[in-house]
């Protein structure tokens, strides 16, 4: 077999990385998923002051600052002990969810779905938006732009601005929604609802009409029994904006139901030595390597997830999306709810159904009296001393956790963001594609890159996010080593 | 097809916000596909750095470059780029001027892997060996991490740049102009202008009614940002919240004082001022009464004291975008944990 010689240390600074090793008989013996970044937010937001923390923190991620924003927002709420004016909270889950339908649409047509609607083993030219508005034609292609378009106007109008949104303060928001304003959000509500149901029509259409894909959603290539984390309303139901966090096991038993709030009680966080992001387990089982099963701690925190983790969705549409998903999976119902799903690549699914709801959760929250409140404003008395502050992400819980002096200068900062929860099932993922694609020494490399990126995508990782460091793509290499660590191939490419 | 212009854009330690408001001025986006053939852009396209290493220098005919110098990576491929572009932009607040990566300059990069791996809530590690290193042993092999740098630099401190773009990010209305500029035959500005913003201060775009200005000195106290519901309508620094207009480039609007939220800076310093954090401070200072004449020295520096108090960070406060090229800026770097992270230093260093 051909050598590549490379210097490992100059090639890849920045890069992700993806370490397979092979052993004697050529088998995987082990595969590392290495990200090679910090930036550093934990560490130079101390000093800074509270108030300043959803405008700093926003600027973690360009793809998703309102997630922080708002967890940000959160963690100040509960930092000073207010509770913001019922207008100021609904304004807060209003924009919450037009940043859901953006970020949600974005991922299906222009990351994820180009495997999907054009195909995995359709030419890696063709494997982007382009050529989905090609397959889905021009007409629905101006859509999807329509539809970003309208809902980053919709965060300008209630956030200020469209990318790093400015309103949020602890015991409100800033600015409030005039009736012009509510009437404009309704109609880019409406649209939503309509766009929404079309995406999840034409992912039945192609998992209905597409057999290789509907095999590869119901096989085992990406399957994984863990444990689900997402967060619940107090009916159990899916709630992006609050709640309380819900853990099931892989048989879909309740494990803890928590407020966000005593999440150290249940999350610890494991760090390797050989990569800058840590791994988030569940303390009551355990740091038991990289495994699946109830007896590891491995946890998964995704679309699918919430869905696992939920009796339900709270909208009409939504809710019958999701019996349909879990019928289609033939999970069955256990004490009244259905059990998890665990074929990863479903996440896709799962996304499109996050989508209906976070659109028809908007319509309902444009046509709410209330939303014009100009009351939006509570002014904090207290003292403060610690808080934290947590939302549902796109792609999985973030947790805000700050304690200050008691001027309000921060003396700590501990994030935990949606990829990052995900960082274990990743590794897992990224295994089992490598050990489908390499037999005894035989590597199929066209396939494997196309693997390994599908396996990364389903979770849609942000980098960004992660590692609070590293944009939302990250140029990524696999390298495969033989049992003396002879490189046998090596490979690179951006990952979106 | 007639070959057109190339046109690159590429992210260093950037948080991905700069290529979306690209992709933000929606329409004229397509526009400028058709006059220019994107080549390497990450957050759009497939593209790898041995096809940019294979071009002639200068065969870029426009690169954007966003994000902050935190890495060896950022810093070749800056350099790379630059090699190869004609026209080569530093794009947004951390390419212009290091932006929040910036604010990690107030800290050693080992403090960074303390708070992180070790001293941290959320994790169980007491053993320094554990924090992630250079190399490590593994079962079936070594498996390898670059070192951090040290110091966060702005492009602008790093390589030779002919334009700059501000803003975090920088706002669609502006980028439509810039694009226009580009795309057009009007020919382009003075090398190291100042593009997509205004010359002078956002004051002069702010619509809200100001008496400070041209008025004598008068007892002024600031505020919490959360201590008070401003008026919509009046200065935000009239009733003591520091706002950053002053000290701030305009062009974007004045957007945040529209959502009745202060200015904190991310356009930079307006023309002609060199450090945006003491340009603040000496226009609060301005305004701020240090007492009549004749009072004793300290009660007046009481007054002083009890007027800025409320300010309690003022690093974040003046420099939250602009730390990396603050004229005061570095601290002093703690002293390694480990072995590892001294070698890392060292590296980081060089
Ligand atoms: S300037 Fe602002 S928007 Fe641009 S990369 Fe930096 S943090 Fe993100
Ligand atoms: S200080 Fe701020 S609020 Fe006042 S005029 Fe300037 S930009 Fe507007």
């Amino acid at each position: 077999m051909k050598k590549i010689s490379i210097d490992p240390v100059t090639r890849l600074e920045g890069h992700g990385r993806i370490e397979i090793f092979l052993d004697d008989e050529g088998e995987v013996a082990n595969a590392y998923f290495i990200v090679p970044e910090l930036r550093g937010f934990e560490q130079f937001c101390i000093g800074r002051a509270a108030e300043d923390m959803p405008n700093i923190t926003n600027r973690i991620c360009g793809i998703c600052p309102e997630a922080h924003h708002i967890a940000s927002t959160k963690a100040l709420d509960a930092l000073y002990r207010v509770e913001p004016p019922p207008a100021a909270r609904k304004i807060r889950e209003l924009l919450y969810s037009a940043f859901f339908v953006a970020d949600h649409t974005t991922h299906f047509y222009a990351l994820g779905g180009p495997d999907l609607i054009v195909g995995p083993d359709a030419p890696p030219a063709e494997r982007n938006l382009l050529g989905v508005l090609r397959k889905i034609g021009s007409e629905k292609g101006k859509e999807v732009i329509e539809c970003r378009r309208r809902n980053h106007h919709v965060i300008q109008t209630i956030g200020g601005r469209a990318i790093h949104p400015c309103s949020g303060l602890p015991g409100g928001w800033s600015k409030p929604v005039t009736e012009e304003e509510r009437r404009e959000i309704e109609t880019a509500a409406e649209r939503n609802v309509a766009f929404a149901l079309y995406s999840l029509d034409l992912f039945s259409r192609i998992l209905q009409g597409d057999t290789a894909f509907r095999e590869s959603v119901f096989s085992d290539t990406y399957l994984h029994r863990t444990y689900y984390m997402g967060t619940v309303d107090d009916e159990d139901r899916v709630n992006f904006y609050d709640g309380m966090l819900r853990i099931v096991d892989p048989d879909g038993r309740e494990f803890a139901r928590f407020h966000p709030r005593d999440y150290r009680q249940h999350i610890a966080e494991h760090v390797e030595s050989w990569t800058y992001l840590k791994f988030p387990y569940l303390k009551k089982v355990g740091w038991k390597g990289f495994a699946d099963g109830s007896e590891s701690g491995v946890y998964c925190a995704t679309p699918l997830s919430r869905l696992n983790a939920a009796e339900g969705m709270a909208t009409p549409y939504a809710q019958e999306a999701f019996e349909y998903f879990f019928e289609t999976f033939g999970s069955r119902k256990v004490d009244g709810r259905y059990r998890p799903v665990h074929n990863r690549l479903a996440t896709h699914w799962a996304r499109l159904i996050e989508l209906l709801y976070a659109a028809e959760r908007m319509l309902e929250l444009s046509r709410d009296p209330e939303i014009t409140d100009p009351h939006i404003r509570t002014i904090p008395r207290e003292k403060p001393s610690e808080g934290v502050g947590s939302v549902e992400a796109p792609r999985g819980t973030l947790l805000h956790h700050y304690r200050t002096d008691e001027r309000g200068v921060l003396t700590r900062v501990n994030l935990i963001v949606g990829t990052t929860h995900n960082h274990a099932p990743i590794a897992l993922s990224i295994k089992k594609a490598a050990q489908t694609l390499i037999r005894k020494k035989s590597i199929i490399e066209e396939g494997l890159l196309n693997r390994i990126e599908m396996a990364f995508r389903l979770y849609d990782p942000c980098f960004a996010c992660a590692t609070h460091s590293l944009p939302g793509t990250m140029p990524l290499s696999v390298i495969i080593r033989d049992a003396q660590g002879t490189v046998l191939r090596e490979m690179a490419q951006y990952l979106r | 097809m007639a070959d057109k212009p190339k046109f690159a854009m590429y992210w260093a330690a950037a948080c991905g916000g700069c290529d979306i408001a690209l992709l933000g001025i929606n329409e004229k986006i397509l526009d400028f596909a058709e006059a220019f053939e994107p080549v390497f852009w990450p957050c759009v396209m497939d593209g790898k750095k041995s096809d940019i290493e294979g071009l002639a220098d200068g065969a870029l005919a426009l690169t954007f470059f966003n994000g902050a110098i935190r890495t060896e990576e950022d810093e070749a491929m800056a350099r790379l780029l630059r090699k190869k572009s004609a026209v080569f932009v530093a794009f947004g607040s951390c390419a212009v001027e290091g932006c929040m990566p910036g604010l990690s300059n107030l800290s050693s990069a080992d403090d960074h892997l303390i708070t992180v791996y070790l001293d941290n809530p959320s994790t169980t590690v007491t053993d320094p060996a554990v924090v992630p290193r250079l190399s490590t042993r593994v079962a079936e092999g070594e498996l390898r991490l670059p070192g951090l740098y040290d110091t966060v630099r702005s492009v602008r401190q790093t390589v030779d740049i002919d334009y700059m773009i501000p803003g975090c990010p920088p706002e669609a209305h502006q980028l439509e102009a810039v694009m226009e500029l580009f795309m057009g035959t009007s020919g382009l500005p003075e090398k190291g202008a100042v593009l997509g913003a205004g010359t002078r201060a956002l004051c002069e775009e702010c619509p809200r009614i100001r008496s400070w200005t041209g008025r004598e000195q008068r007892r002024l106290r600031f505020r919490r940002l959360y201590e008070i519901i401003p008026d919509s309508t009046r200065c935000l620094i009239d009733q003591g919240i520091v706002c950053m207009g002053p000290a701030t480039r305009g062009g974007c609007t004045a957007l945040c004082p529209g959502a009745n939220m202060p200015c904190i800076g991310c356009y930079g310093a307006p023309a002609g001022v060199a450090d945006q954090g003491a340009a603040m401070l000496s226009a609060l200072a301005s305004i701020t009464d240090a007492g009549s004449a004749g009072q004793p020295e300290e009660a007046m520096q009481r007054e002083v004291e009890a007027a800025f108090e409320p300010i309690v960070d003022p690093v974040g406060t003046f420099y939250k975008f602009s730390l990396a090229h603050a004229l005061l800026n570095r601290a002093r770097p703690a002293s390694p944990v480990t072995d590892e992270a001294a070698d890392r230093k060292g590296k980081g260093r060089a």
